[in-house]
């Protein structure tokens, strides 16, 4: 057997106090597809940055097909023949596909000369794997899919026979995400070695030839992917048994709490990103929202939650809520018993530099129950804070970390309890488990279905399937600001909702995987 | 992520700054043919070496107390109001024409007025500036700036038509004696402890007030924790219903009020008579003061102490000495610039090192 494309031995990482990798060893065997699977924060990133160049490891030793190679930065790890795709895109937006290629690997005297070299490899790259993307097209007017393309042909052009892939299809829909797995199987079946970076425990076991685990900074398994299971992989990441499905009983769905009619919203640069969406939710029941990111949901969310204006007809429990100007604000959407655990929590959902005791009335902080005379009753915040954390087991259990200090799965906890310890009469809720570790999602999905089970209406908005499957009583797809269809979870499947969220509301036909990506590709101008 | 103990952040790199500082201009001291240990000792005794000295350091430190302050509720609200300045001329206005609008019959009296006034007048002016940011998106450092050539020109209109008194000088008519605050020396004699004349005055306490005042809105009130959180992250204020425009509108104005307090201690105190130039750049130091200050109103107090003590001790050196004023204003400005434009330089390695000797485990997930 030849050499290993890729040789990590003892490699450790620190920044400072925390100690991102440590001691870890892995070899990636040639013209395989080698997936790296861990929660976030378990340090693949950071292993991937020290293989690319970004950082150097303080400990450890990395070989290249058996000869030892020193990293310093990532024209280094380009000589070496690795060329990486990253989960944010750094393509120039009004660059063409063939300028963004050559980009820092122009060659010669004219750019024309290097243009048409480009050209001639990228129709020869794109015969060969199935790669093909218009050479003239300006990247801000192709979809995500196509854009992760180019970077990949980016790589390709600089002759990497190493590619590093980093959550790639965070943003992709299943039918993308399956037509970039047939690539990749294209790139193997010409020798190249494939690093996959992923949370997905569905891609890992779809894709790759072999996995390695990791936990907590260090790496647990490295196994044969046909000789293991999604549940033996999950366990390995989080060192226990984990439910991928939710229990919850059969939905007893009420009165109608939210009814939302012709609502419409146009943004700063005049785009409509609400073309009429109507949609209700009852009492005791999970609307799931599905839909790739950027088509209209966060929108929703904003405008539900009182974040921006809008218009169209939007009752709660009956009484209308005023879309713009005066009473629209986010502080009246809470009196009238609307709760919001917003998408982003660190940008939105929390103040990032003020204690956890601050942020846990944060919104409500006008309440009386906070308030001592004049002054804010900081006692009854602290108070308060120590309660919550002690009931949803936040970690560090101290009031006085600031909110920067505390783990993704953690800071959305702060989010749930102050939000679900309203007892809204509606709970909105966006991306509840984005970048949160295996325990926190499976215990932030029994509050809100315990929620749920209480008598309050749930509206929720997630780009992962999984989650929108496992626990949506009803499921509505967006695309391009509008609702698709809607579905009943135990009667359609991902394939379904994903022709759904591509545009295509007739599911009953076949459709060839061409013309999903042409209809995305229209639209992504307008998602930017 | 929470790197530096607070008294590191607080004490230790502002001392570090202003020493280093001190070394740079004790070397600019030396090129022009001085001595820079001499000149320090100058500076040091004739800013805090007698009651004299005490009394015009912390007089000027009054000054910088309020206009600190201003530029430190602006920037919690992530607000740079450089118009302290402006706003402080406006004062000025407001507590002149309060101190002659009546035989005021005992300083008491006059100085509650005076400091309405002054407030009001600094308040409505930092107003237009934040409805035009608030309302119309005109950023608020250029319309602040602009507001200062502004009021300037004002005042001087006023001085040599309306308002003037007669006789050559472009300034008003004297306050009335009911409107003369209590020096230092007035109050402490009382007492039967000898303090200088200086101009020191009632107005230092009015300034440690206002201060503690700050320091209640900002981390015990409502409109505090607003104005931090929207400091902080705009689309977080939106989320919790914190009204842009509204925090907007209330910083700016306690801000300029806080400027405006400053002709209390300036023209009420000391020139008892409304000149053409009586803010003095005291607008601008403000905002060093705020920088070294860390926008907290202790820190602020220090701060301002500080500067002033600069500002006295670069007035005797100029007194004593060859040593030109160009040289105290060179001074100044090398502190601004350690403790504002370079405090970066001192701070990262401070944090390192503090890493390095301080490795206890840090309770959060390791970074990606």
């Amino acid at each position: 057997m030849s050499a290993p494309a890729i040789e990590l031995r003892g490699i450790s990482k620190s920044f400072g106090p925390v100690r991102a990798n440590r001691d870890i060893s892995i070899t990636v065997r040639p013209g395989t597809i080698h997936g790296i699977i861990g929660e976030n924060g378990a340090g693949k990133s950071t292993l991937m940055s020290i293989l690319y160049g970004f950082y150097t490891a303080d400990a450890g030793e990395i070989r290249i097909h058996g000869n030892r190679a020193e990293i310093p930065d990532s024209q280094a790890a380009i000589r070496a023949g690795i060329g990486m795709v990253f989960q944010h895109f750094k393509l120039v937006q009004n660059f063409t596909v063939l300028e963004n290629i050559v980009l820092g690997a122009e060659g010669g005297r004219f750019l024309s000369t290097s243009l048409e070299k480009a050209r001639r490899l990228l129709k020869r790259l794109s015969d060969e794997y199935e790669l093909h993307v218009n050479p003239d097209a300006r990247i801000e007017d192709l979809g995500v899919g196509m854009q992760q393309r180019v970077e990949i042909l980016k790589a390709l052009y600089r002759q990497a026979d190493i590619l590093i892939l980093d959550e790639p299809t965070g943003v992709l829909t299943p039918s993308e995400a399956d037509h970039l797995f047939r690539i990749l199987q294209g790139l193997k079946r010409e020798g190249k070695t494939v690093i996959l970076i992923t949370h997905k425990l569905r891609e890992i076991m779809d894709v790759t030839d072999t996995v390695s685990v990791m936990r907590r900074g260090e790496m647990t398994a490295t196994v044969d992917t046909a000789s293991t299971s999604a549940p033996e992989l999950a366990e390995l990441m989080v060192g226990r048994k984990v439910l991928l499905r939710v229990d919850k009983a059969p939905a007893r769905p009420g009165d109608k709490v939210l009814e939302v009619d012709d609502l419409r919203v146009v943004d700063g640069a005049g785009v409509e990103r609400l073309r009429g969406v109507s949609l209700s939710v009852r009492r005791g029941e999970i609307l799931g929202l599905a839909g790739v990111a950027g088509n209209g949901q966060s929108d929703l969310l904003e405008v539900l939650g009182g974040m921006r204006a809008g218009t169209g007809r939007v009752t709660v429990n009956g009484t209308a809520l005023a879309l713009s100007g005066s009473g629209s604000d986010a502080r009246t959407r809470r009196r009238r018993g609307i709760g919001h655990v917003p998408e982003d929590r660190q940008r939105e959902g929390l103040v990032m530099d003020f204690h956890a005791w601050e942020n846990v009335g944060f919104g409500y902080h006008n309440d009386r129950r906070y308030a001592r005379g004049l002054l804010m009753d900081n006692a009854a915040l602290r108070a308060d804070a120590a309660a919550k954390i002690a009931k949803f087991d936040i970690r560090p259990a101290d009031p006085w970390q600031t909110a920067r200090n505390f783990s993704g799965g953690n800071q959305q906890k702060i989010v749930i309890a102050r939000e679900l310890e309203r007892e809204p009469d509606l709970l909105l809720v966006g991306q509840p488990t984005r970048g949160v570790d295996i325990g926190a999602i499976e215990f932030i999905h029994e509050q809100i279905v315990a929620l749920r089970d209480q008598g309050k209406a749930i509206l929720l908005v997630s780009v992962e399937l999984d989650e929108i499957m496992a626990l949506s009583d009803r499921i509505a797809v967006m695309f391009d600001g509008r609702i698709m269809g809607e579905r009943l979870p135990a009667e359609t499947d991902e394939r379904e909702l994903g022709l759904l969220m591509a545009g295509i509301a007739d599911t009953g036909r076949d459709h060839p995987v061409g013309e999903v990506e042409a209809n995305l590709a229209g639209t992504a101008g307008k998602r930017e | 992520m929470q790197k530096l103990p607070r008294w590191a952040d607080i004490v230790l790199i502002p001392a570090i700054n202003l020493v280093l500082a001190l070394v740079v201009s004790g070397i600019v001291v030396t090129f022009i043919g001085q001595d820079p240990f001499a000149a320090l000792r100058i500076m040091v005794n004739g800013a805090v070496g007698s009651t004299y000295g005490w009394g015009y350091t912390l007089y000027y430190a009054t000054n910088f107390v309020f206009t600190g302050l201003a530029v430190a509720v602006a920037f919690h609200a992530k607000l740079f109001n450089i118009g302290g300045e402006g706003q402080a001329q406006l004062g000025s206005l407001g507590v002149a024409l309060v101190c002659l609008a009546l035989p005021w019959p005992h300083w008491s009296l006059a100085l509650l007025a005076a400091i309405l006034g002054g407030a009001v007048f600094g308040a409505a002016w930092a107003a237009i500036p934040a409805y035009l940011q608030a309302k119309r998106g005109s950023h608020i450092v250029i319309t602040t700036i602009m507001f200062n050539f502004i009021a300037s020109a004002l005042l001087v209109y006023l001085l040599v038509d309306t308002l003037k008194a007669p006789g050559m000088a472009p300034e008003t008519a004297r306050f009335p004696e009911g409107a003369h605050l209590p020096t230092a020396g007035d109050i402490l004699a009382l007492v039967g402890i000898p303090f200088s004349r200086t101009p020191l005055n009632v107005s230092f306490v009015v300034g440690l007030i206002a201060c503690w005042l700050v320091w209640l809105l900002l981390w015990r009130t409502r409109l505090g924790y607003e104005i931090r959180a929207f400091g902080q992250s705009e689309p977080a204020a939106r989320y919790a219903g914190i009204s842009p425009v509204r925090i907007t509108m209330l910083a700016m104005v306690i801000s300029g009020a806080l400027a405006g307090l400053m002709a209390v201690n300036a023209v009420m105190g000391e020139q008892e008579r409304l000149l053409q130039d009586n803010v003095l750049g005291a607008g601008f130091v403000g905002i060093a003061v705020a920088l070294m200050g860390r926008s907290h109103p202790v820190g602020v107090l220090i701060a301002a102490i500080l500067f002033g003590a600069l500002y006295q001790g670069g007035a005797e050196l100029e007194f004593e000495t060859s040593v030109p004023r160009e040289m105290v204003v060179v001074i100044q400005a090398l502190v601004i610039l350690f403790t504002g434009a370079l405090d970066g330089m001192v701070r990262s390695p401070l944090e390192r090192a503090f890493l390095r000797y301080n490795r206890k485990p840090v309770s959060h997930a390791p970074a990606e």
